[in-house]
């Protein structure tokens, strides 16, 4: 994974609550053995018509959304099915961070370990982002600080340790794996209990 | 020693590590359920890696999401026709065989939908840490164990290494009083909930249903209840183990035995709360106020009484966005609003007490002129036991299909799905726009609502249906 320091870009605005990761990327698109290319079906049913035209009245349709990395979205972004495809698709679209007043959890902890920013502010920060929607954002994940021309600043929370493993680009597997004697330990010292028993079918 | 609650036990009882001020928790997962859709990228990270699969006795595959569930050829054997699904089907089958995982393979007799199969074999036991790469993992906590929902890299987490590195979630008490009144379900319940704590209600909860209600479900409208703890956005939702639980699992196929059961048995009486454990927040129904629920909008929390009407939500972008998708207006009652499908199946309402449930309505009847009604059970076991019984001759005589077992429209990635602009009253969880189908417009109801409205041609409340006939 590559590191994480700043993210500087436009912002594209999507200010719908609750959105879902059907809405992110249908389930119909998920009959891949691969990660790769999801970009194209990113919010595909609000993106394109029956005919596969893309809407123009949709916001990553217009011109100014070209190049953004940065999305503005509503509350509760990402809620629903715990698909990696999600952040798959939003990453191969070009986004390298959404924003929103809240991001579920599983789709939070798929970001993270994908190197896709989940940034959370508070709503008044929000709607000025939503208003400033196009303008250019500065991400500071060693400040923990997002950053408008118009709007100031504000914080937003992140674990420390995902905020290193982004700043250092190393990825949580590789943590793990190295906590092999850890899980050996475990393994050994757990009582087996009645789920490993049955699980043997003893 | 602090009294616990029963999420307190069991993260206790598996944490590899106790988080740090640098790390979070590192917690061993027990059993690890997979399917075709969100483990084949996970595979392909071990191979990467040039790693094997750490515990392969841990972890259990099914196919379901993709795999279609229309009736078998004469081979017996269900056909795939799509190139895509194939591809994911061969997928699992290879990375089983090479990685030396169980695999109960499309049609076999222990297939079904993850979250059906998990507890119909025995697997799912209390106490236990249970993980898939499915949100609706949480259903196994109907059985007083801790199960969630993962990513795919979290799939290959538990692959390589048997744990997960997580972060401590608060805890949620549901206290649920009084009775259900005859008519109103598990999944009644479960949607009134959801309206009333909201669809980000439970974010970065666990959730316990506890109280006088919850002693009084079956083990399967636990389950039903239990699946959609994620609609609330909670991380997990379960119910303490109790003699039902027990009931349930004896004699399963891999429930422990003899000696082991006895051993279990114990361990699993002393997961209940202890008395005086705190929850960081508490949420009190009273079951007895309850009627059947149904869904308007585009998430599971917009949900009302049937006999209710769209409520009126003013100028809330989100919410006019909801009625626009579904061509609904505030004010507008829903019972008698004409539907083009009925869905029954799906890991909330595919058990064969849901199935009963919807036969019993529909035995005698028939399906109204020019509605299409799937009734797919959750695996082939719920399909089987369903036979036994006659309940698909019921189904049939009616005028309704009846499938093989799978995900089927739930999730309109198998070839069964809405077309754009119909309408469906549906079993299952999600009335996300599209979700049934690119277009498709799903009201979420139980099983009751959903067989009485397949009578009715229109959304109906199955406790008006008295012409026994
Ligand atoms: S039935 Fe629906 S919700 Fe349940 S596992 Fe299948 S697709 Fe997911």
């Amino acid at each position: 994974m590559k590191p994480i320091r700043l993210i500087r870009s436009r912002t594209v605005a999507l200010p719908i609550d609750n959105i879902d990761t059907d809405v992110i990327i249908p389930a119909r698109f998920l009959k891949v053995t691969t990660r790769e290319g999801l970009g194209r079906w990113l919010f595909a049913n609000w993106r394109y018509d029956g005919a596969g035209k893309p809407k123009l009245d949709f916001v990553l349709n217009r011109p100014e959304a070209a190049g953004a990395a940065i999305l503005v979205a509503g509350d509760n972004f990402g809620c629903g099915s715990s698909r990696e495809h999600a952040p798959w698709a939003l990453l191969d679209h070009g986004f390298r961070a959404v924003v929103s007043t809240g991001i579920a959890s599983i789709f939070r902890a798929n970001a993270l370990k994908n190197g896709l920013l989940p940034v959370v502010v508070e709503p008044e920060y929000h709607a000025r982002l939503v208003e400033s929607a196009g303008c250019e954002a500065t991400i500071d994940l060693e400040a923990r600080t997002i950053t408008t021309a118009s709007g100031g600043s504000a914080r937003f929370p992140i674990e420390p340790f995902d905020r290193h493993c982004l700043l250092q680009g190393i990825d949580h597997l590789t943590f793990l794996l190295r906590q092999e004697e850890a899980i050996a330990a475990y393994e050994r010292r757990a009582a087996p209990g009645a789920g490993l028993d049955a699980r043997t079918g003893s | 020693m602090k009294p616990r609650t029963l999420f307190e036990k069991i993260w206790d009882a598996h944490l590899v590590r106790d988080e740090t001020a640098e790390a979070p928790a590192i917690l061993y997962v027990d059993l690890h359920l997979i399917h075709e859709v969100t483990s084949p990228q996970a595979f392909q990270q071990l191979r990467d890696r040039g790693l094997r699969v750490r515990r392969p006795e841990r972890t259990v595959a099914t196919m379901d999401h993709s795999t279609p569930t229309t009736p078998r050829g004469p081979d017996g054997r269900i056909p795939v026709t799509d190139p895509q699904a194939a591809e994911q089907i061969r997928r699992l089958e290879s990375n089983c065989g090479e990685f030396g995982i169980r695999l109960h393979a499309l049609g076999s007799e222990g297939q079904g939908i993850v979250h059906v199969i998990g507890p119909e074999l025995g697997l799912t036991q209390p106490g236990m840490t249970i993980v898939c790469g499915d949100s609706h993992t949480s259903t196994h906590g109907a059985f007083g164990s801790l199960a969630f929902g993962i990513g795919t890299t979290e799939v290959a987490h538990v692959l390589m290494t048997q744990c997960l590195l997580q972060s401590r979630p608060k805890t949620m008490a549901i206290r649920i009083g009084g009775r259900l009144h005859p008519g109103v379900t598990a999944k009644d319940l479960i949607l009134a909930i959801i309206a009333r704590i909201g669809v980000a209600g439970g974010t970065g909860h666990v959730l316990e249903y506890t109280g006088e209600a919850v002693r009084a479900l079956s083990m399967e409208e636990r389950m039903t209840v239990c699946n959609m703890s994620i609609e609330a956005g909670a991380r997990a939702g379960m119910i303490e183990p109790d003699d039902a639980t027990f009931e349930y699992l004896a004699g399963r196929p891999h429930a422990p035995r003899e000696g082991a059961w006895d051993r279990a048995l114990e361990a699993w009486r002393r997961l209940p709360g202890d008395e005086g454990a705190r929850f960081d927040r508490e949420v009190s129904i009273d079951a007895s106020d309850l009627a059947p629920m149904i869904t308007y909008g585009t998430n599971p929390g917009m949900a009302v009484p049937v006999s209710g009407v769209v409520p009126d939500g003013g100028d809330l972008p989100t919410l006019r966005k909801a009625l626009d998708y579904m061509g609904l207006e505030p004010g507008q009652p829903l019972l008698g609003h004409p539907v083009d499908v009925v869905f029954i199946g799906s890991c909330t309402n595919s058990r064969i007490s849901d199935l009963r449930q919807a036969a019993n309505i529909l035995k005698g009847r028939k399906v109204a002129a020019g509605l299409r009604v799937l009734v797919v059970p959750g695996s082939q076991a719920v399909k089987r036991q369903a036979e036994a019984e006659g309940l698909d001759r019921v189904f049939r005589e009616a005028g309704a299909e009846w499938r093989e077992a799978g995900c089927s429209m739930c999730i309109a990635m198998n070839g069964d799905q809405l077309r754009p602009g119909q309408y469906a009253v549906s079993t299952s969880n999600r009335n996300f726009e599209g979700r049934q189908g690119q277009g498709g417009r799903t009201f979420l109801a139980s099983p009751l609502t959903a067989a009485a409205t397949a009578v009715a041609g229109s959304i109906a409340d199955a406790r008006r249906i008295t012409d026994r006939p």
